[in-house]
């Protein structure tokens, strides 16, 4: 018997190894996690890591030296183009590897292969609309040109580069903690980060919302809830500038008034995961004529949403063919917002409709044939493969027409009451396309017209590009391929059964709305109206913010002798135009006498409110609490009349139909008899207003930056890998538009002298390693609006003391 | 006793080895043959096996939250419940190793018990 003890040590040795060796739910195996020299601890990085090195890669094709400043930013210095993308490659990997992966699972439906059946929703959502199919057409047309072929070959080797070295211990810890490993980078990964982004720029839509609005109100009260002009309108282009003759007539189809705009059929999809209607951001570049020095300046602040690792990564690439600085997507090539030797480019996003549906008609259940333009027409299937955690597959069947895959049908209950109806999205993100060359050719750019080929290439998401160049240029352009459509075409879902209710076209490039030096000494852009709707050939759609680019544009014909700190004070100002707007209203009509002590301190302290967004103070949380009260008591009876409660129309619909009548129709409550005045409406809401603003206040919650209560998530929504205490100044309406996860993701301020002088930040760290003191260290200097210099390094400075480590790479 | 601090201090060493070579239960096979090599007591052969990956762990990830700040010790800390405290989170890991080389070198010394038995104890 004297094996038994044996035995019994060693099961129970073998069971702990088992023990520790599983992943448990969501726990990590432990032995492996903690062990020190191949779990965790092995991504606690010194904090004086010296990240110095001499590598030997394969397929670069000449020596090259990667230079790590201070605040480690890379600077490339590469003898070609193919080798500076193959490093950019490199470094992106390096240092935010998991990040850039998990983007492109999330934007090709793969999420369920990370967290089980709970991530299908998402994934089918992706798949329907047919991310894949798009980045599938994306590569092709990027491996067709040359150029870009080379520039997506290069970064894609420089990435497995990386990759292929990985040893075990140094995996990124998220691939530890859920328990994956990372595959080899492709040009269709590249596509897919670019669909990613399409996505959340180009992807907004309202349609199913606005369809059902429509049917319950009737189309003449949705226009007024939803009208497609602002009285505060300030466009892009102030006057259209180009006067040109439409190259496209766009008509309404006949019949389209009964069928489509007074048509009262209900649909019942609710679309979840969308992206942030918040998405903004502002840009601007002022000639020499307003600026100390002589020189134009270029400023942007792409508003995104906040996450940890950041979206953007800092970085130098510099070659024979261009020097370029500024903030790169890890997932793409290029430098995508930033300047080179000559000029400096940025982008705030045009905010049009490109996303439409239309409602098919299948002859049978099988989907095999759908009805079209007066026959049976062949349906393209298309078989979307999601793998789940454990390895089972669940195939989707995804029916495609002329139109476009359709997204919901029966089989995708997704968060839908099904109705048993087919609905086919047309998207224009699904279009020919190759947007890496925009990047490649900004960064070559020396001139205007190096420029205006560069925006050429921009189809999707179409952006305002803006530019200012050493020779005194500036210009900007409401760039990007749209269709051309006639007056509500697309807000609502459309019939989709023969063609007349597609786009007519395109808009040709030409008729794009652009400014080149104009005489008020500035171009800018903050997501407002590109042009006039009410005089623009082409309905526009969308959603467009008008309040910042009021302010912006208020300020720049204002100043003049601009310097580098006014552009820093202008980006961060936190200056509320709305509020300045409709505080009068609310002054005047809420009745102090009836207030009882409480409601009145916060009167009062509404009444002497600066009208900033600031973090300590309690106006404009009080402002916001007693806006968002009234905006519910006008809207909500309606809005529950179609079963939409808290679908509110754009808030300056609200301020202007009160500033222009005060008598305006919405404020009565149609669930009463009686007939509501914008008196007893803004009463009611201010009492109610009080209470929540008491109760806040009791909890210490009524500041600003707690009511706020800005954060910045990790993309795996690991809270403490993420910062959730930023307690900062800024808001929706301000030109520094800090939101709750969302604000000015990359601020950026160049100067185009002789010498350009750079200044940025964004709120994140270079390296994506929640164990590196590189990780979040940019984002307390972000949230008190500050800024770093950004050193557009030379070859001959690399003894500088700001150089703190030197990657020397050879062929291997 | 010089047996048993050798037996301690061979044991991290070999455990350590296995850990650049092999994933991290290479010290059970570590803990299991260093026993086998060195005649111990079950009871003391446990606790060399287990004080020699304990050791080890904590001197190794000590080591590497100091040269860290804690930066990342703290975060997982909380990850996994342990509130933050990085010295906690040390212990556990230690003790995790620990207990695995402590059960694997049980096993090796009687494993060699089995090959080479003891001799009784002379009769006083």
């Amino acid at each position: 018997m004297k094996f038994v003890p044996v035995l019994i040590s060693s099961a129970i040795t073998i069971l702990l190894i088992i023990i520790f060796n599983t992943r448990w739910g969501v726990a990590p195996p432990f032995g492996e996690f903690l062990s020190p020299q191949h779990g965790f601890w092995q991504n606690a990085e010194p904090v004086d890591k010296d990240f110095g090195q001499d590598l030997q890669l394969p397929g670069l094709k000449d020596p090259a030296e990667i230079y790590l400043d201070d605040r480690l930013v890379p600077h490339i210095f590469a003898s070609n183009d193919d080798d500076a993308f193959y490093l950019q490659g490199f470094l992106h990997a390096k240092f935010r590897l998991w990040q850039m992966e998990f983007q492109t699972y999330a934007a090709a439906g793969r999420v369920s292969e990370l967290i089980g059946p709970k991530g299908l929703n998402y994934d089918r959502q992706k798949r329907r609309l047919g991310m894949v199919y798009a980045a599938e057409k994306a590569v092709a047309d990027m491996e067709k040109d040359t150029v870009s072929k080379a520039t997506a070959d290069s970064y894609t080797a420089g990435v497995n580069a990386y990759i292929t070295t990985l040893k075990e211990s140094d995996l990124p810890i998220e691939y530890k903690l859920l328990g994956y490993r990372p595959e080899l980078w492709t040009n269709l990964k590249t596509a897919l980060f670019q669909k990613f982004m399409s996505l959340d720029l180009a992807g907004f839509e309202t349609d199913f919302e606005f369809t059902n609005l429509r049917s319950m109100l009737g189309y003449a009260t949705f226009n007024k809830m939803f009208p497609i002009s602002q009285d505060s309108l300030d466009p892009i282009i102030p006057a259209d500038t180009l006067n040109h003759v439409p190259g496209i007539i766009v008509k309404a189809p006949p019949g389209s008034d009964s069928a489509y705009l007074h048509n009262n059929d209900t649909v019942s999809v609710q679309v979840t995961n969308k992206p942030d209607k918040d998405n903004g951001s502002n840009n601007w570049a002022v000639s020499g004529i307003k600026t100390k020095s002589g020189s134009p300046i270029l400023c942007n602040d792409p508003h995104l949403g906040l996450n940890l690792p950041s979206l953007w990564y800092e970085m130098q690439i510099s070659c024979p063919s261009f020097n370029a600085y500024g903030a790169t997507f890890p997932g793409a090539p290029g430098v995508i917002i930033g300047f080179n030797d000559s000029c400096a480019f940025g982008f705030t996003n045009a905010m049009r409709d490109v996303r439409d549906y239309y409602e098919i008609t299948f002859k049978d259940d099988s989907r095999k044939e759908y009805w079209y333009n007066g026959q049976w027409t062949p349906t393209d299937f298309r078989f979307e493969h999601i793998i789940l955690k454990d390895s089972t597959e669940y195939i989707d069947t995804v029916a495609y027409t002329v139109f476009g895959p359709v997204m919901y049908d029966k089989s995708f209950s997704g968060s839908r009451k099904t109705n048993n109806k087919y609905y086919a999205v047309r998207w224009k993100a699904h279009d020919a396309g190759n947007e890496l060359m925009i990047f490649n050719r900004l960064d070559h750019a020396k001139n205007y017209a190096d420029y205006l080929e560069a925006i050429k290439w921009l189809h999707t998401p179409g952006q305002n590009v803006i530019f200012a160049c050493k020779n005194g240029d500036i210009a900007i352009s409401a760039q990007g391929e749209f269709p051309a459509k006639w007056k509500r075409q697309g807000d609502f879902v459309m019939p989709g059964t023969d063609s007349s209710y597609m786009w007519q076209g395109m808009i040709p490039q030409s008729e794009n709305p652009y400014m080149y030096n104009p005489e008020r000494g500035f171009v800018s852009s903050a997501n407002q109206y590109p042009v006039n709707p009410l005089t623009s050939p082409y309905y526009l759609g969308g959603e467009y913010h008008n309040y910042r680019g009021l302010m912006i544009n208020r300020y720049l014909n204002q100043m003049t002798e601009i310097g580098i700190e006014d552009m820093m004070k202008l980006q961060t100002d936190t200056y509320n135009p709305f509020a300045a707007m409709a505080r009068p209203v609310l002054m005047k009509f809420i009745d102090s006498a009836s207030l009882n002590t409480d409601e009145l301190k916060y009167y009062e302290l509404l009444k002497d409110w600066d009208l900033h967004y600031e973090a300590d103070g309690k106006g404009a949380s009080i402002f916001n609490i007693t806006w968002d009260s009234l905006k519910a008591i006008v809207w909500n009876d309606d809005l529950e009349k179609a079963n939409m409660p808290g679908f509110y129309p754009y808030n300056s619909t609200l301020l202007e139909g009160i500033l222009r009548d005060t008598a305006f129709e919405f404020v009565d409550n149609i669930k009463t008899p009686e007939k509501e005045t914008l008196r007893q409406d803004l009463n009611l809401a201010f009492k109610k207003a009080a209470k929540t603003c008491k109760n806040l206040d009791r909890e210490g919650k009524l500041n600003w930056g707690k009511l706020k209560d800005t954060h910045i998530e990790h993309l795996a929504k690991i809270d403490p890998f993420s910062r959730l205490d930023i307690d900062n100044s800024g808001g929706e309406y301000a030109i520094n538009s800090v939101k709750k996860d969302h604000g000015p993701s990359w601020r950026m301020i160049v100067q185009l002298t002789k010498n350009t002088e750079a200044y940025g930040i964004y709120p994140g760290g270079q390296s994506g390693n929640p164990g590196s003191p590189y990780y979040d260290n940019f984002v307390d200097n972000w949230a008190g609006g500050k800024y770093y210099p950004l050193w557009m390094m030379s070859k001959d400075e690399e003894t500088d003391k700001r150089v703190k480590a030197i990657i020397r790479v050879t062929k291997l | 006793m010089v047996k048993y601090i050798l037996s301690i201090l061979v044991t991290a060493l070999m455990a350590f080895v296995s850990g650049l070579y092999m994933p991290w239960w290479g010290i059970a096979i570590a803990a299991f043959l260093v026993s086998a090599a060195i005649p111990q007591k079950p009871a003391f052969s446990f606790l060399s096996g287990f004080l020699g990956v304990f050791l080890l762990w904590e001197v190794l990830a000590w080591w590497i939250d100091n040269k860290n700040n804690g930066i990342l010790s703290q975060k997982i800390s909380t990850l996994i419940g342990l509130g933050g405290s990085s010295v906690l989170l040390i212990v556990v890991t230690s003790i995790i190793g620990a207990l695995v080389a402590g059960f694997a070198a049980l096993a090796g010394t009687y494993l060699r018990r089995l090959i080479y038995p003891v001799p009784p104890p002379e009769k006083v």
